[in-house]
């Protein structure tokens, strides 16, 4: 501030007439703006990353008294996850703290999570002995081991020297042979049922074409034994590695006095919570989160990792990138560059702005209307008639989500294409022109470069909504649990007419529609925490692109 | 007088090429250029512009009926103050003012004999022909190198010996290359104002066009870069036709052989530019150049 405005700011009046409070009204809602996504992304980080990072696992002691405890024991185990004060329930409205224990154990207890009352709890103490172990049903196991049964009849009991290492051996062996049975089903099997596939819908092709149906049947039945052949004996490799993986069983003994035994086959890993340094527990951290990222959901969607999901929403950005960005920028050219600019580019230039403000689900209706029924099924009835009435192109699936929201995010990419454009200076045109360049070597050569940056801000928005829309996926192709992947290693190799998961829809149905929502909630703080990193790490490599390119077609201050 | 005998090599070879309308335009020219063929120059006329008007939309008239031949191989300068037309004028030799919607024009002008303006005449081979340097330095976003071939780029040409040949000769024309030889590829936004303003004469020169139009190409430029510049513009009237607009008197004396004045759409005098400074003929053009005018 200046001598200038001490000497008219004379009076309190004249002060305030230049508006100076406006810095500090403007500023003070942009900080509250600014602490609100702070505030929102810190939350999601560290409940999101919390869930990986392995807890403590308490043993607490109930009152006699106590009405909290499970059958006759007084005892429970497991992860304390909040201590909060409840008032539903007491007398006068008093304030009683209470804990939360994640008990696991879901199949003996039939719950998860268990609230006891502080005053309840006669003593805590973290035994050192007692195991997690994270299974392929039921969620966690809590519990003290007893003893190992081999499959060559050797038993190891609890205590005795390396009971650990031959445990951790087991489960590798077990996590072997599923690996290997997955292999065999989804690959193997998957290939001959395909084929076998292909061969009944030639059967059926002929018998709508009314061809000689028997001569086919003929042709074909020599192979189809051949690959039923094939599937048996595949299908019983597959079942004798599952009977294998029961062959080895984990005998435990839970706080609450249960014993039990475990089939190693469905043990995904297991540790001893209380005995885990700092290093192993961020060991633990960083391979959870890697397991998180790369395995398949269990236990509808609450267990296991998220990769359908993650891939599919990768894959259904990077199409529907590659779907937009040409329509979308081809159509500003043509608006910019081209079309006599007048009313009824003013009028086209509105409607495209208007179209970025329709309801994202209007786009999902039209997407299933237009895309999924009518050219999907006129697809089918054209190219694949022999499998109708069960629908190829005729339903939801990856290409039609991909249209759909490469049409929802055009006029996003068209706006910010023109403007773009419209920010080659006209001395660059007119230097083009004047060299006896043509019209579209000028913008080929000189104009597109020059707004390439502003057409990749158009894509960086566009994947931004793309990747982290819901509602229209529903309609047009998202589902649950989809069984594969849209991208596999059987021929065509990707499989546009497939249906997929998505990490936001995966949030919504964990969130809300899962039976458990207790038990949901980490997964929940996890997916959003990673579609959010998505979205930034797509927005990021876009961002590194557009700066190289900004700084290779910058024009000079000059 | 035999018009042909006097046109450039290149010029005879355009009017083979010609069709049959180009014949009878031909024909319209002789009778309008008969008895200028030899301009007081001394030089054969090389740009004609006979009786020209040009509008902005709305119906706002620029430049006024306009008549001048400008010769061969020398350097005009149009001098006036500003908003007079003299850029609109000149940006007519390459029809730049096509780019501007809803502009029309009377008359006609004649490039090296041929109608501008003519319907057969295909603007992108009348630019190749004319290059043009603007006020404003305006260097692609480009290496050095690719801002030279640029012309040469859009036309096609893909051998790179000739490439090579085109940046040396033209940055050599425009006395860059010793400052540029070991930096072709580096970006072309790098070189300081002077070298940007030579670098787009480079441009314009590279594939060897008949006619250099320059609007005001030194008014954003310091003395030094200036007498450099000017220093070219003498130096490139041995081959090229070179039409300069210039608000500075000074400049416009040292650099030109002829000039012309310009003042609200008209042309006022047009003489030897020792001549117009000197001992102009009309009123209006001495107390524009003495300064009491405006």
């Amino acid at each position: 501030m200046s001598k200038f405005s001490q000497k008219i700011g004379g009076s309190k009046r004249e002060r305030s007439a230049p508006g100076e409070p406006m810095v500090w009204f403007s500023g003070m809602w942009l900080a509250i703006g600014i602490l609100m996504i702070v505030f929102l992304l810190s939350v999601i980080v560290v409940n999101g990353l919390g869930v990986f990072w392995p807890k403590a696992v308490v043993q607490v002691e109930l009152t006699e008294a106590s009405e909290a405890g499970w059958k006759q024991s007084q005892y429970f185990a497991g992860e304390l996850h909040k201590t909060q004060v409840r008032r539903v329930g007491s007398a006068d409205g008093e304030a009683i703290p209470e804990i939360q224990l994640f008990v696991g154990n879901r199949d003996v207890y039939g719950f998860g999570f268990k609230f006891i009352d502080e005053h309840d709890v006669l003593q805590r103490t973290f035994p050192k002995g007692i195991l997690l172990v994270e299974r392929m049903e039921y969620g966690d196991l809590i519990a003290f081991p007893v003893k190992l049964q081999l499959a060559d009849g050797k038993v190891i009991e609890a205590g005795d020297q390396g009971f650990d290492e031959e445990l951790q051996r087991a489960v590798q062996r077990a996590s072997d042979r599923r690996h290997e049975i997955t292999h065999l089903e989804r690959g193997e099997i998957g290939r001959v049922n395909q084929k076998m596939e292909r061969l009944k819908m030639r059967l059926k092709k002929t018998e709508l074409k009314g061809g000689n149906v028997k001569q086919v049947a003929a042709e074909t039945k020599l192979e189809q034994d051949e690959l039923q052949e094939r599937y048996e004996k595949m299908a019983a490799e597959a079942a004798g590695l599952r009977a294998r993986q029961k062959e080895e069983t984990f005998h435990y003994r839970l706080v609450t006095g249960e014993q039990g035994s475990l089939e190693l086959g469905g043990v995904v890993c297991f540790y001893y919570p209380n005995q885990l340094s700092t290093w192993t527990k961020l060991g633990h951290f960083f391979s959870s989160i890697w397991g998180f990222l790369s395995e398949e959901p269990r236990e509808a969607n609450t267990e296991g990792g998220v990769f359908p999901a993650l891939f599919g929403t990768f894959v259904m950005t990077l199409i529907m990138c590659i779907l937009v960005v040409p329509i979308g920028v081809v159509a500003a050219i043509y608006l910019q560059e081209y079309a006599k600019q007048g009313l009824v580019v003013r009028l086209v230039r509105i409607a495209v702005n208007n179209l970025a403000g329709v309801p994202s689900i209007v786009y999902g209706v039209f997407g299933l209307g237009f895309f999924v029924y009518m050219m999907g099924g006129s697809i089918d009835s054209l190219f694949y008639p022999e499998r109708l009435p069960t629908p190829t192109f005729g339903t939801g699936g990856l290409l039609w989500a991909s249209l759909t929201m490469a049409l929802m995010t055009v006029p996003v990419v068209i706006v910010s294409t023109e403007e773009a454009l419209a920010s080659v200076t006209r001395g660059m045109r007119e230097a083009s022109l004047a060299a006896g360049a043509s019209k579209w070597q000028t913008i080929q050569h000189i104009v597109l470069p020059g707004g390439l940056p502003g057409i990749i801000t158009g894509m960086i928005l566009a994947m931004a909504r793309g990747a982290g829309e819901v509602a229209p996926l529903m309609l047009v192709g998202v589902v649950k649990l989809a069984p594969t992947l849209p991208l596999d290693t059987i021929a065509p190799y990707m499989h546009l007419e497939r249906k997929f998961m998505h990490l936001g829809f995966h949030i919504y149905d964990l969130g809300f529609q899962s039976p458990d929502s207790e038990a949901a909630k980490p997964m929940v703080f996890a997916t959003t925490l990673l579609l959010i990193a998505l979205v930034v790490v797509l927005n990021a490599a876009a961002i590194i692109v557009r700066e190289k390119l900004r700084k290779k077609y910058s024009s000079g201050a000059f | 007088m035999n018009l042909t005998s006097l046109l450039p090599i290149a010029m005879q070879k355009e009017t083979i090429k010609s069709s049959a309308q180009q014949d009878e335009s031909v024909g319209a020219e002789v009778s309008v250029s008969a008895d200028v063929a030899e301009s007081p120059a001394g030089r054969p006329d090389y740009i004609k512009v006979c009786d020209f008007s040009f509008n902005y939309v709305p119906a706002v008239r620029v430049l006024h009926n306009i008549t001048m031949e400008i010769p061969e191989r020398q350097v005009t300068a149009f001098i006036g103050p500003s908003g007079c037309g003299k850029t609109t004028l000149l940006r007519n030799f390459n029809r730049m003012n096509d780019l501007i919607d809803g502009v029309s024009h009377e008359g006609k002008i004649y490039v090296n004999d041929q109608d501008i303006y003519d319907r057969n005449l295909e603007v992108i081979s009348l630019r190749k022909r004319i290059g043009m340097v603007f006020q404003k330095s305006n260097p692609f976003p480009k290496s050095i190198y690719e801002n030279v071939i640029y012309s040469l780029r859009v036309s096609g040409q893909k051998k790179k010996a000739i490439l090579d040949e085109t940046v040396e000769r033209s940055l050599k024309s425009a006395a860059l290359w010793e400052e540029t030889k070991d930096r072709l590829h580096d970006s072309a936004l790098g070189l300081s104002g002077g070298q940007m303003q030579r670098l787009c004469i480079a441009r314009a020169i590279a594939n060897r066009p008949e006619i250099l139009l320059m609007d005001e190409p030194c008014s954003a430029l310091d003395p030094i870069a200036t007498a450099k510049i000017e220093e070219l513009i003498t130096e490139l009237k041995e081959n090229f036709t070179v039409v300069i607009v210039t608000h500075n008197m000074q400049q416009a004396t040292r650099v030109s052989d002829r000039a012309a004045y310009f003042y609200l759409g008209k042309l006022v005098e047009m003489d030897d530019t020792t001549k117009l400074f000197s001992n102009p003929e009309q009123k209006e053009t001495e107390d524009y150049i003495s300064g009491r005018f405006g």
